[in-house]
């Protein structure tokens, strides 16, 4: 029973019950008993979760995430490079593989 | 940098990601004293480490163990067959949630009813029960709910709506569960009984969006007692791969810690909200059978009394069957819902049992250990 | 089989198949009929016969109806086959009550799709049955149509061939589900519904060698490569990242639980060719939408099987969708 998508929050309702969110283009109402009053404003993200909004998405933390995924892509790329170089430099079979291939 | 919603989906399925969490992964697990054994409780996490193929990126020695989180595999078969004869009775609309549909109950499943001429209606939102019932005025509207904490809730929602708005006909049939009762059932029973590999969980991989309902507070115990490090994670792949390699981490600087991955949405007190509806409606029933694993301690939910007049099990009580039903002798779901073997172990697995014509509770509900492993496991 | 028909009997997936298989196959069978094309071909090569019967509800959605669809799907079928739509017939079954306007409404949508593809209806047939009989409206339609390019077939694919989709995918299905759900679409997502004889035309005119073709209908994508997949024995492998999904039926796969490569197209085909005509054919495409892409190529890894590559480095089997094509909940 665990899939709920994030949604960005387009419409409220005068009562506060209902409101309206946007996935990728694609608009439905979502039901915000589960939520305290005033707890959600237009613009947020969502967790929906058969047509109730289960959270709120809280967007430092998601952003925080996406940078560490970021950083670690870097440090993946500086390792991939650092060790290209010494692989090249210690490569003492590399003659040979050129060799081979000449043949083939 | 503002966040848009794309981030949302795409920063946390990007494939040089999972590839690079690979890496750290295996990096870390060549310092481990011991294989580890992780299990992911929600059914959710078993689709995605199995639909992104994720064990084919890990090393021989981080394996997973699947749970049972997968509300409808563990529906036993007497409360199937409750959904079944309550669609069966006179002027009765049983209404419920998708995959209820095909799990096969003793009579037959709730697709058959309908093809018997039964008025069986899946909805999206237990909220559409309102609709459905004020356009029959006539009927009597059984919401069949099922679903861990996650769902709970919204079943609250409908019970305060239907009081509130005086709906007289809509009643419920509640197989709500909870899930760390189940955690501590399979580390007890796993702990006594030798299974064929010898395998211990040694930490578990957290629900996503039962923890955001119920916050990370409800897994204290599983490092403080049990000695088991739990992260609570995402189920996006990134997410998974992330979360993973924090139990991995875990071990290797030998900690035993309760961790969040999933950090943009859960919380350690969760959705207090939710929390006081499930309160104010539910009870926790001491006697749950869950299928395959018997009886699982102050798992399972029931209206409180004073509701009783909308409890579907106490005004049909004289129709409703009360026999324990077992299994197929062949089925080994009991066996695979503890985790104590894979699907492929199963005699039965891909030939008698398939998701076209299912046996056991594993093969019905796409979050199903078996069905994941019918549909995505074969190269692995 | 199963004591009673079921809906997932009708899901053009694997259960379709048995029904089809152990009730129709086994009285009528034929060796025209075991073929299982798009269209019979019949009268030594020379003609496209083909029939299919509509009854999507709701009767009109964003960027069609059911008359336009029941005209579309028949007169694909034709041009699948290398065919060119000449005859059809038209039978209703119209519900008690229906609205005449509507009727009128939804045949000229016909007569307009008819005029595309240069087909006309020559014969046809009208029932009313009681309220309840029928929902609303269904149609039936066939059509015969004179073949230009012979021997377009599913058991042809090689080891090698490149498979291409001609635009982006699941766009009807996502609009049907959308419209049942009562899902608002504030973007103009709509209906893939379009006569595809131009497109293929415009192949058969490019001289490009056509091995296999056809459109994605019931089943969506992944039910074409499973069936060529087993017909030829041979081994599909898709690139996952470069299949054309919109951003609106991404949206609604996500919402619903559902994948794009098993949601219905009425107005998608699947191509395979050499892979040195691979851009050639891309060309010819890409000149109606600009999202045609190449998807998958032809190997003998797994026989008769479609495996899906991630951008990751994993893979997994994608099989012939089953069951009812219920939202999933978790």
């Amino acid at each position: 029973m665990c899939l709920s998508i994030p949604s960005k929050v387009v419409k409220i309702s005068e009562d506060k019950t209902m409101c309206t969110v946007d996935t990728m283009g694609v608009q439905r109402d979502a039901n915000l008993m589960m939520m305290d009053d005033e707890s959600i404003e237009i613009g947020d993200y969502v967790l929906l979760h058969i047509g109730f909004v289960m959270n709120k998405i809280d967007e430092d933390k998601a952003l925080e995430s996406i940078e560490t995924y970021k950083e670690i892509l870097e440090l993946m790329d500086e390792d991939d490079r650092k060790r290209a170089i010494l692989e090249d430099d210690e490569c003492e079979a590399r003659g040979e593989q050129y060799i081979e291939a000449l043949k083939s | 940098m503002g966040l848009e919603l794309k981030n949302l989906y795409d920063g946390f399925r990007d494939g040089e990601t999972i590839k690079a969490y690979a890496k750290i992964i295996a990096e870390d697990a060549k310092k481990l004293k011991k294989p580890i054994n992780i299990m992911e409780v929600c059914g959710g996490h078993t689709h995605t480490i199995m639909k992104f193929g994720l064990p084919q990126l890990l090393p021989d020695n981080v394996n997973f163990i699947h749970g049972p989180g997968c509300p409808v595999c563990i529906m036993p078969k007497e409360r199937i067959d409750h959904a079944y004869v309550l669609s069966m009775q006179p002027d009765v609309i049983l209404v419920t949630l998708g995959d209820m549909i095909k799990v096969p109950g003793s009579k037959g499943s709730l697709q058959d009813a309908r093809a018997k001429g039964a008025d069986v209606r899946f909805v999206y939102s237990p909220m559409e029960c309102i609709k459905i019932a004020q356009d029959n005025e006539a009927k009597k509207i059984i919401f069949f709910a099922i679903g861990f904490e996650t769902t709970t809730p919204m079943t609250a929602v409908l019970v305060d709506q239907v009081i509130k708005l005086g709906i007289a006909n809509i009643f419920f049939h509640i197989n709500h569960v909870t899930v760390p009762e189940v955690m501590v059932e399979l580390i007890d029973s796993r702990d006594i009984h030798v299974d064929s590999y010898n395998n211990q969980i040694d930490a578990f991989l957290g629900p996503s969006h039962v923890s955001v309902i119920s916050g990370s507070k409800i897994y204290e115990k599983f490092p403080k007692e049990y000695g088991r490090p739990v992260v609570v994670t995402g189920f996006e792949p990134v997410d998974a791969m992330q979360g993973i390699s924090m139990i991995v981490k875990q071990f290797v600087q030998e900690r035993c810690e309760l961790e969040i991955q999933y950090k943009r949405v859960v919380s350690y007190d969760g959705n207090l909200k939710a929390q006081a509806l499930i309160e104010q409606y539910f009870e926790k029933i001491s006697l749950f059978r869950w299928r395959g694993l018997g009886n699982v301690p102050d798992s399972g939910l029931k209206l409180k009394d004073k509701y009783a007049t909308y409890d579907a099990e106490v005004l049909y009580k004289d129709v409703l069957p009360i026999a324990e039903i077992e299994d197929h002798k062949l089925c080994i779901c009991g066996d695979i819902l503890r985790g104590m073997a894979k699907p492929k172990e199963c005699t039965i697995f891909g030939t008698a049992c398939k998701p076209t014509s299912p046996v056991g509770s594993c093969m019905v509900s796409s979050e199903g250990a078996c069905a994941a492993y019918y549909k995505y496991g074969n190269l692995i | 089989m199963t004591k009673n028909i079921t809906i997932a009997h009708g899901n053009g997936g694997e259960e379709n198949n048995e029904l089809i298989k152990s009730i129709f196959y086994k009285h009528f069978e034929n060796d025209i009929l075991a073929k299982s094309e798009d269209a019979a071909v019949i009268e030594d090569g020379k003609l496209a016969f083909t029939t299919d019967s509509f009854t999507v509800s709701p009767l009109f959605f964003p960027g069609g109806d059911i008359g336009k669809l029941a005209v579309c799907g028949t007169c694909n079928d034709l041009a699948m086959m290398g065919a060119k739509p000449k005859y059809m017939t038209c039978s209703v079954i119209i519900e008690e009550g229906f609205s005449t306007r509507e009727l009128e409404k939804i045949v000229r949508s016909m007569k307009k799709e008819l005029e595309i593809n240069g087909a006309i209806v020559v014969s046809g047939d009208t029932k009313v049955v009681p309220k309840g009989a029928v929902d609303q409206l269904f149609i039936n339609t066939t059509g015969i149509g004179q073949i230009e390019y012979k021997g377009i077939t599913a058991s042809g694919l090689k080891e090698g061939m490149s498979i291409l989709v001609s635009r982006d995918i699941g766009a009807h299905g996502a609009t049907i589900f959308a419209a049942r759900e009562g899902i608002e679409l504030e973007s103009a997502l709509e209906t893939d519904c379009a006569s595809l004889y131009p497109q293929v035309k415009a192949l058969i005119d490019s001289g490009i060698n056509i091995v296999a073709m056809r459109d994605a209908t019931r089943g969506g994508v992944s039910a074409v490569l499973n069936e060529w997949a087993k017909s030829s024995d041979v081994c599909v492998e898709v690139n996952e990242e470069s299949i054309p999904v919109q951003e609106e039926v991404q949206g609604i796969c996500e919402m619903l639980g559902f994948e794009a490569v098993d949601l219905a197209n009425e107005g998608t085909f699947v191509l395979a060719v050499s892979k040195e005509e691979e851009s050639k054919a891309l060309e010819v495409l890409q000149r109606t939408h600009t999202t045609s892409v190449v998807i998958a190529t032809v190997s003998e890894q797994y026989k008769a099987r479609v495996i899906l590559n991630t951008s990751w480095g994993t893979k997994r089997f994608l099989d012939l969708p089953t069951g009812e094509l219920l939202p999933r909940i978790c």
